[in-house]
C-alpha cells in the first residue's frame, strides 16, 4: 500500500513536470502550428539559472529562502529568454511556420552545445535544502516533499492558465486561434501579440519545471531539457493540440503510467509504454483526448 | 546536347570520386593528407554516407512534404541489427539483409501509424517513435546493444577486404556506391510518373485525390522507401566507422539531417547531397581541429570549448542561413548553371504546406 | 459620393503550379451591393481572399484611395472591412457572446446586431458549434456588423440554409446595404436580384462580364452562357 502511494505521488510529481513543460508547447502549437524544439532549452535555462542562483546564495546547502529565490529567478529567466527568442527570431518570420521551426531546431542544437561548453557534459548536483529530500506524512502516508512541490506548482499554473484563457482578451484570442487562426486575423485581430505572450508564459512554465526538476531529480545536465521535451511532446499529442485541460489529463496519465510500469515491470518499460499509448491514441483519436478544446 | 551534358555530369562526378583513392593529390588546409591516405578517405566516406542518408530524408521532406523528426530510427535500424548479428557470428551479407528487412518492416508499421497525423503532428509522432528506439538501445536488452557505450563491429562473418586501415579504400567505394544508388533511386523516381504524383501530394493533396489516388498510400510508400534507403546507409556507416553508438538513433541525429537538407536546399537536385557533404566535413574537421588545439599549450579554454562543440557554431550558422539564404546553398547559385530545378523552389514549399493544411479544414 | 470604394486591377493568384486567378479587374461602388457571380470553382472565394490578403496575389487592390494589395489581413480589416467568410467559420467551442466579443473593435454596436438578429441576444452563453446553420450564419454576420465598417465582404451567406432563413438573411443584408457598401458572393439569383446593383461574373479564374445586375438577369441567353443556369424572371 505504501509503495502504491509512493509511486502515485512520485508519478504525479513527474506528471506535474510534464505538464509544466508541455503547457507552453501545446499553446504555441495550437496557436501558430509551430513545434518549438527549443522548448527543452527553456527548461534548461530555468534549471541552470536556478542552479547558479542557489549556489551563489547558499553554496551546496541553500536555505529555503535561497532556493525560492533561485526558482523565481529561473522562471523569470525562462520567460525572458522565451520573449527575446520570440521577438528577435520567431516574429520576423511571421506566418512562415516552416522557417520558424527551423530556427528552433538551430537554437536547440546550438543551445545544448553552449550549455556543454559552459557547464560541461556531466550532471551537476543541484543544491537544495534538506527538507526537500525528506517525506511529509499526510493522512498517515509518507509522501516525498519534492513531488509535493512540483504538484503544487503545476496545480497553480493549471489554475492560473485556465483563468487567463477564460477571462482575458488574449486568452480569448488564444482559444479562438487554436480553432481557426485565419478567421481570428480576418476579424482584425493582430495575433502576434497573443503569440508573444503565449510564448513567454510557456517559457516561464517550462523554466519553472526545469528549476523544480533540479530539486526532484537532484541533478541537472545539458540533455535533460531535450529528454523532458520528448515526453512533453507525447503529452501534447495525447492531450490534443492547444488544450490545457487535455494536457493536464494526458500528463497525469503519462506520469503515472511511466512510474508504475517502470517499477512493476522493468526500468525503461514505462517509457516505452508511454510511446505505445501515444501510438494507440494516434490510431484511435488522432486529434488527441481533447480534440480542439482549449480550456 | 544540353540534356546529354545534364545527364553526363553526375556520372563524371561519380567517376572522379571513384578514382580518388588512387590520387596522390594533397590539398593542404582542407585535408590532413593526400586523398589516398586512409584518414582522408575515411572523412570522405563519411561525407558520402551522409549524402546518401540526407538524400533519403529529402525524399520525404523536400519532395513529399513530410517532416519527420525520427529518420534516425531507420538509420539505426540498419546499423544496430547489422552490428549485433555480425557479433553473433552471422555472415555480413546475411546480417545486412536482415537489417534491411528490419528497417523496411519498422518503416511500414510506424509510418502507417504516424501518417494518421499530418504536419506538425506527424513530426511529433515520428519523434516519439524514434525515442522508443533510443530507449530500447540504451536499455541494452539482453546485453545486445551495448547500452550507452554502443558496440564495436567484429565477428568471424566480416570479410577481410572490409576491415583494417589498409582497406579503407574499399569502404570508401562502398560508401560511394551507396550514395550513387540512393541518389539514382530518388532522381529516377522523381523523373518517373510516380514522381509527378509525389509532387502532387506535396503541393495539393486534393488534386491527387481527384486522380483517384489515395495520398495516404503514396505517403506510406515514400516513407517506407526512404526508411529502407536510410537503413542501407546505416549498414554502410557501421562498416565504415567499425561500430555504432546510441547517438545515431537520437533526435539530435535527425535534426542534423534536417539541418543538412536545409543548408543544401530541400527538394532540389544537388542540394541535399551538397548540404550533407559541407556539414559532415565541417563537423568532422572542427572536432579534429579542436583535438589538436586543446593539446597545444596556451590555447584559451573558451576556444577549445568552442571547437569541441561544433554544434554551437553550426547551429548559429544554420540559423543565419535560414534568415539570409532561405533556399539553401543551391539557391545561392544562379538558376542557369544550376540546371533544371526538378520541383517548385523551396520558397513555394511552405505555401504548398499551408495550402494543404487549409484544404483539410 | 458616387465614386468606387474598391478598385481591383489585374488581380492574379497562383497556388504552386496552378494559376487560380488570371488578372481580374473590377470596381466596387461606394454604395449598394456589388455581387460576384460564377459557377462553382470559378474563383469567387479566391478573389475575396486575395483582396483581403489571405492569399498572396499580384496586381493592385485599392481601398478608399490606398493601395492595400498583400497588406496584412488584420491591418486591412481594421481600416474598416467586415468579412463574412464562406461556410460561416464561427468558433465552435466559443460561446456566441465570445464569438462577438472577439470581433469587437473600437466602438462595437450591439444594439444594431441584436435588432437585426434578436435570437442572438438570448443565446449569448450557448456554444456556437451547437447552433443551427442559420443561427451560425447570423453569428458570422453579426461579427461583421458589430463595428462601423466602410465595406462588408460577404461570401455566400445563404449557402445551405432553409428558405425561411434565406429570407431573414436577405432582409438583414438589404437593411445593412442601405448604409454600408457590400461586396457579395451569392449563387441564389433570387437573392441577387433583390440585393445587387453591380455584377461581376468570373469564369475559370477570368473576368467574364461586368455590368448591371438587372441587365444580366434579364438576358436569359447571357445568364445561361455565363452562369450555366436559366435566369429566374424576377
Ligand atoms: N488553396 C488552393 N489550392 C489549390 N487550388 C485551389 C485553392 N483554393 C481554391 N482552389 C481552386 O481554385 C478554384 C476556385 O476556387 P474558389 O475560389 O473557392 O471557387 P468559388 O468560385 O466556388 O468560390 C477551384 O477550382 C478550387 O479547386
Ligand atoms: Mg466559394
Amino acid at each position: 500500500m505504501t509503495t502504491i502511494v509512493l509511486l502515485a505521488v512520485t508519478g504525479l510529481g513527474l506528471a506535474a513536470l510534464y505538464f509544466l513543460a508541455a503547457s507552453g508547447l501545446t499553446l504555441v502549437f495550437g496557436l501558430a502550428d509551430v513545434l518549438n524544439l527549443a522548448h527543452g532549452l527553456l527548461v534548461s535555462v530555468g534549471a541552470y539559472t536556478a542552479w547558479v542562483t542557489a549556489t551563489s546564495l547558499g553554496g551546496s546547502h541553500p536555505s529555503t529562502r535561497d532556493i525560492a529565490i533561485a526558482v523565481v529567478a529561473g522562471t523569470a529567466a525562462g520567460a525572458l529568454a522565451a520573449t527575446v527568442v520570440e521577438v528577435t527570431m520567431i516574429r520576423p518570420l511571421y506566418q512562415r511556420t516552416f522557417e520558424q521551426i527551423l530556427i528552433t531546431v538551430g537554437l536547440s542544437l546550438a543551445g545544448v552545445a553552449l550549455l556543454q561548453i559552459v557547464w560541461g557534459t556531466q550532471p551537476l548536483t543541484f543544491p537544495k535544502p534538506a527538507w526537500t529530500a525528506t517525506v511529509s506524512t499526510i493522512a498517515g502516508m509518507a509522501v516525498p516533499n519534492h513531488s509535493l512541490i512540483l504538484i503544487a506548482a503545476a496545480a497553480t499554473v493549471l489554475i492560473g492558465l485556465t483563468l487567463f484563457l477564460r477571462h482575458t482578451r488574449i486568452g480569448l484570442i488564444v482559444r479562438a486561434g487554436v480553432q481557426d487562426r485565419e478567421m481570428v486575423i480576418a476579424l482584425g485581430v493582430n495575433v502576434r501579440t497573443a503569440f508573444t505572450v503565449v510564448f513567454a508564459i510557456g517559457g516561464a512554465a517550462a523554466a519553472l519545471g526545469g528549476a523544480l526538476g533540479g530539486i526532484y531529480f537532484g541533478a541537472i545536465d545539458p540533455s535533460q531539457g531535450a529528454a523532458l521535451l520528448i515526453f512533453a511532446i507525447g503529452v501534447v499529442i495525447i492531450g490534443g493540440k492547444g488544450s490545457i485541460t487535455g494536457t493536464a489529463v494526458a500528463a497525469t496519465v503519462v506520469g503515472l503510467l511511466q512510474q508504475f510500469v517502470n517499477y512493476y515491470a522493468a526500468a525503461g518499460a514505462g517509457d516505452l509504454c508511454v510511446i505505445a499509448l501515444l501510438a494507440a491514441v494516434v490510431l484511435v483519436r488522432p486529434q488527441g483526448l481533447a480534440g480542439g478544446k482549449t480550456a | 546536347m544540353k540534356s546529354l551534358l545534364h545527364r553526363a555530369w553526375p556520372v563524371a562526378v561519380a567517376a572522379v570520386l571513384a578514382i580518388l583513392p588512387f590520387s596522390a593529390v594533397d590539398i593542404p588546409v582542407l585535408f590532413d593528407g593526400p586523398f589516398a591516405q586512409p584518414g582522408t578517405l575515411q572523412l570522405l566516406a563519411m561525407c558520402l554516407i551522409f549524402a546518401g542518408v540526407v538524400q533519403s530524408y529529402d525524399l520525404q521532406f523536400g519532395r513529399t512534404g513530410l517532416m519527420s523528426f525520427g529518420h534516425a530510427l531507420y538509420f539505426a535500424a540498419g546499423a544496430y541489427p547489422t552490428c549485433v548479428l555480425v557479433r553473433a557470428g552471422w555472415p555480413l551479407w546475411q546480417a545486412a539483409a536482415a537489417a534491411l528487412c528490419a528497417g523496411t518492416l519498422l518503416a511500414v508499421v510506424l509510418g502507417a501509424i504516424a501518417l494518421h497525423t499530418d504536419g506538425i503532428g506527424f513530426a511529433m509522432v515520428t519523434l516519439a517513435f524514434a525515442q522508443a528506439g533510443t530507449l530500447t538501445i540504451t536499455l541494452n536488452p539482453a546485453g545486445l546493444t551495448g547500452g550507452d557505450e554502443g558496440l564495436v563491429l567484429n565477428g568471424p562473418g566480416l570479410p577481410a577486404w572490409l576491415t583494417g586501415v589498409t582497406n579503407t579504400a574499399n569502404l570508401y567505394w562502398l560508401a560511394l556506391a551507396y550514395v550513387c544508388a540512393a541518389v539514382a533511386v530518388v532522381w529516377l523516381l522523381m523523373a518517373s510518373p510516380a514522381g509527378r504524383i509525389i509532387t502532387g501530394v506535396r503541393d495539393d493533396t486534393r488534386r491527387v485525390s481527384v486522380l483517384g489516388l489515395n495520398s495516404y498510400v503514396v505517403k506510406l510508400s515514400v516513407f517506407t522507401l526512404s526508411g529502407v534507403l536510410a537503413a542501407a546507409g546505416g549498414i554502410v556507416y557501421v562498416l565504415t566507422t567499425g561500430g555504432v553508438s546510441p547517438h545515431v538513433a537520437s533526435t539530435a541525429f535527425t535534426l542534423t539531417l534536417l539541418v543538412m537538407v536545409v543548408i543544401g536546399g530541400p527538394g532540389t537536385r544537388w542540394g541535399p547531397v551538397l548540404g550533407a557533404v559541407v556539414y559532415t566535413y565541417l563537423d568532422q574537421r572542427l572536432t579534429a581541429v579542436s583535438g589538436a588545439v586543446s593539446v597545444s599549450p596556451g590555447t584559451p579554454g573558451w576556444l577549445a570549448g568552442l571547437l569541441s562543440q561544433p554544434l554551437l557554431l553550426l547551429g548559429i550558422v544554420f540559423i543565419l542561413l535560414v534568415y539570409f539564404a532561405p533556399g539553401g546553398l543551391s539557391a545561392l547559385r544562379p538558376r542557369k548553371s544550376f540546371g533544371r530545378t526538378d520541383t517548385t523552389p523551396p520558397g513555394d514549399f511552405q505555401k504548398a504546406r499551408r495550402r494543404v493544411a487549409k484544404l483539410r479544414r | 459620393m458616387t465614386g468606387s470604394l474598391l478598385q481591383v486591377r489585374g488581380l492574379s493568384v497562383r497556388a504552386g503550379s496552378l494559376q487560380l486567378l488570371h488578372g481580374i479587374s473590377f470596381d466596387v461602388a461606394g454604395h449598394g451591393t456589388t455581387v460576384i457571380l460564377g459557377r462553382d470553382g470559378a474563383g469567387k472565394t479566391t478573389t475575396l481572399r486575395a483582396i483581403l490578403g489571405q492569399l498572396r496575389s499580384s496586381g493592385s487592390v485599392c481601398f478608399a484611395g490606398q493601395e492595400v494589395a498583400n497588406m496584412p489581413t488584420h491591418a486591412l480589416v481594421r481600416m474598416g472591412i467586415g468579412y463574412v467568410p464562406e461556410d460561416r467559420r464561427v468558433f465552435p467551442d466559443l460561446t456566441v457572446a465570445e464569438n462577438l466579443r472577439l470581433a469587437e473593435r473600437d466602438r462595437p454596436d450591439y444594439d444594431r446586431v441584436y435588432t437585426l438578429f434578436p435570437d442572438l441576444a438570448q443565446r449569448g452563453k450557448q456554444r456556437a458549434g451547437t447552433l443551427s446553420g442559420g443561427q451560425q450564419q447570423m453569428v458570422s454576420l453579426a461579427r461583421a456588423l458589430l463595428n462601423d465598417n466602410r465595406l462588408l465582404v460577404i461570401d455566400e451567406p445563404t449557402k445551405g440554409l432553409s428558405p425561411a432563413v434565406v429570407t431573414t438573411v436577405t432582409a438583414a443584408l438589404a437593411a445593412v446595404a442601405r448604409t454600408v457598401p457590400v461586396l457579395l458572393v451569392e449563387q441564389n439569383l433570387q437573392v441577387v436580384s433583390e440585393l445587387a446593383h453591380g455584377a461581376v461574373v468570373v469564369n475559370a479564374g477570368r473576368l467574364a462580364w461586368t455590368g448591371n445586375t438587372r441587365a444580366l438577369l434579364h438576358d436569359a441567353q447571357l445568364t445561361r452562357t455565363l452562369l450555366g443556369v436559366a435566369a429566374r424572371r424576377p
